[in-house]
């Protein structure tokens, strides 16, 4: 789990082009929209729409549900779990 | 004839140049003189180079194509000790290239083959730079993005002028962003003020 | 003043003006559902052209084949507005609205010529013998409205005596794939400002505006009063959660005392954007003024839309109707405005046309129509 959830860090730093970010700089239950995280935006989550389909051949089409999956690191690396 | 030069000599009156920046092969410079060089001039490097040259902290930089990276910069430097106030609709925001958005509209055909990237996507259209610049610097005012042959600065000059007359725009940042598909790359941006 | 002199539309609903004009009223749409194959890998609902119609008129071009299919359609539409416009003329302009333009050549090539948008309207000015140079316009989905705000500037300032505003894109695999990444594509065609609405959807279209310097007010004519660009400065995709921009391309382009009896809106059925558009009208005033989308009736033809539905706004101006809103079943959106669901025969004097696209844009034109 714990290797999922570094591997997922690299994965958004790599694809949503988060340059000033360091994999230590994320923690798994930082928001990841929202003033308070990563501030991440709507592109981004389309992105990490992509993103799980790429790497972990997950795809989510309905965009409302990817909203509860995509609040945390740890809520990504439970649901890929979840459908491992 | 006579009415064309009557429309030019009219033009001129309002619209005045206070700066202009340039950048091209690895150099910045600012009213013709150098401001800053790059230890390479390729366009990546390049472009990070300037931005921490400019010793920004701005997230949104990091997530835009190469066309939306340069004229960000230019209008950067070009906005730099100038004191123009942002919250308005008064600064007018008037580019040109050749390409349009061709260098990310090929990196996008090539991503169609896998899956479509959304992020690269949005940057498919020249005016994203525009909304890039507006976002910064929250300029509510007059835009557009013409695509010319090549650098044509009386035709956006003119315009500008239009501008200057018809509206309530005090400032305009008007010229040239290009990146062509090779990744080359030119930016001329002139600071015009409405001396109306 | 500067007014429209003569326009065309080619779209799935017809070739000329008039003819989309009637088949809007009746009720009719372009939009049908695709099946997947060259524009797409799944199935999707779009308002494309049909090329078999058009093959007879194509074939009436000069050299025909040494234009891409865009470029036939421009030229064709082009074809239907200069009569009696002095296209040799410097003191003619030419404007090129465009956001794709001939895309699909960089498929196989990525540096073929024909991709670039000044190679495209060079050709097209080329074919009539433009003496001014195209001016292309490439500003996301306001790019036609747009050229109706630069064209109209030009004439009052003196540059031109008339301006040709030509608006086209047809989709290709680029545009399609593009949307779905976005997931802004309706599975059935578009609702706009409605409860339920779910997305976009796609079309193709190329029009042609004349608009004319005037002096003489007595004539009947359509009047392209006032119009203006802004931007939301916040976001480059997501429309302005408050219609900040559009709000202030509103205030900036109707005067305080210009009535408006009908507004044309973007609505392009995205949950966002209908909302964005029912603020900016809202705070602009017009709440209880009829609000019109055509998106249901052509979808959302990019460069084009503002270019055809500023002429069906046009016509249903001089034949007094307020256009219904096809796909709207049941209004939903934020801030209250009166969505126009049927046709309303009443009188239109004053129009106000809106566009808003990626990057932030957003647009505004003013039309008035004066009688004999």
């Amino acid at each position: 789990m714990s290797e999922l959830k570094e591997e997922l860090k690299k994965q958004l730093i790599e694809q949503l082009n988060l340059e000033d970010f360091e994999v230590s700089d994320i923690d798994d239950n930082d928001l990841l929209f929202g003033d308070n995280g990563l501030a991440l935006d709507s592109i981004d989550a389309l992105e990490i729409i992509v993103l799980l389909e790429k790497e972990y051949g997950i795809k989510i089409a309905d965009p409302k549900q990817g909203k509860d999956i995509m609040t945390s690191v740890q809520t990504l690396a439970d649901y890929i779990e979840s459908k491992r | 004839m006579v009415a064309m030069l009557l429309f030019i000599l009219k033009s001129m009156e309002n619209n005045q140049i206070i700066k202009e920046v340039s950048i091209e092969h690895g150099k910045v410079l600012i009213n013709q003189s150098e401001f800053f060089t790059g230890e390479t001039s390729d366009l990546g490097p390049f472009l990070k180079s300037l931005y921490k040259q400019l010793n920004l902290k701005y997230n949104k930089y990091f997530k835009m194509d190469h066309l939306s990276k340069l004229g960000f910069l230019a209008s950067e430097v070009l906005l730099l000790n100038e004191g123009i106030a942002n919250e308005t609709d008064e600064v007018a925001i008037i580019l040109a290239n050749a390409s349009s958005s061709l260098h990310t509209d090929v990196k996008y055909q090539e991503s169609i083959a896998d899956i479509p990237s959304p992020s690269v996507f949005v940057y498919t259209l020249p005016n994203i730079v525009i909304g890039e610049i507006s976002i910064r610097n929250k300029f509510y005012g007059e835009h557009m993005f013409f695509v010319q042959p090549s650098y044509n600065k009386e035709e956006l000059l003119d315009y500008t002028t239009c501008l200057f007359n018809s509206t309530p725009c005090k400032y305009a940042i008007v010229g040239w962003v290009e990146v062509n598909r090779n990744g080359d790359y030119s930016a001329k941006l002139m600071l015009c003020q409405n001396k109306k | 003043m500067v007014r429209v002199a003569a326009h065309n539309i080619i779209s799935p609903l017809g070739c000329t003006s008039q003819e989309n004009f009637d088949k809007v009223v009746a009720g009719q749409s372009g939009i049908a559902l695709r099946k997947k194959g060259e524009l797409s890998d799944t199935d999707f609902q779009a308002a494309l052209l049909n090329m078999e119609v058009l093959k007879d008129k194509i074939s009436g071009i000069a050299n025909a084949e040494a234009y891409t299919k865009l470029e036939q359609l421009c030229i064709l539409s082009l074809n239907e507005v200069l009569d009696g416009v002095d296209v040799k003329s410097e003191r003619t302009g030419f404007i090129f609205s465009t956001t794709k333009g001939n895309i699909t050549e960089i498929t196989n090539n990525p540096h073929a010529v024909d991709a670039l948008l000044a190679t495209t309207a060079n050709k097209i000015a080329n074919y009539f013998g433009f003496k001014s140079s195209p001016q292309v316009i490439s500003n996301a989905c306001i790019s036609g409205l747009a050229a109706f705000v630069i064209g109209r500037r030009y004439i009052d300032a003196g540059k031109y005596d008339n301006v040709i505003i030509l608006g086209a894109d047809i989709l290709s695999k680029f545009i399609v794939s593009g949307f779905q990444s976005f997931q802004s594509l309706s599975p059935e065609p578009c609702k706009p400002f409605d409860a339920n609405r779910d997305g976009l959807t796609l079309g193709e279209g190329v029009a042609s505006v004349v608009l004319s310097k005037a002096d003489n007010t007595n004539k009947a004519c359509v009047e392209v009063v006032s119009g203006a660009i802004s931007n939301d400065a916040n976001h480059i995709s997501g429309p302005s959660r408050t219609g900040e921009g559009l709000y202030r391309a509103i205030t900036r382009t109707v005067g305080a005392n210009e009535e408006v009896d009908c507004i044309c809106a973007h609505g392009t059925a995205t949950p966002y954007n209908d909302d964005m558009e029912s603020h900016a009208i809202s705070r602009a005033g017009y709440e209880t003024i009829p609000v019109s989308g055509l998106k249901g009736y052509f979808g959302h033809t990019l460069g084009a839309a503002g270019v055809i539905e500023s002429i069906i706004s046009i016509l249903a101006m001089q034949n007094n109707v307020v256009i219904g809103t096809k796909g709207t079943v049941e209004q939903g959106v934020v801030a209250p405005v009166n969505v126009t669901k049927e046709n309303i025969q009443k009188p239109v004097n004053g129009l106000l046309k809106l566009m808003s696209g990626f990057g932030g844009c957003n647009a505004a034109v003013y039309f008035k129509k004066h009688g004999e």
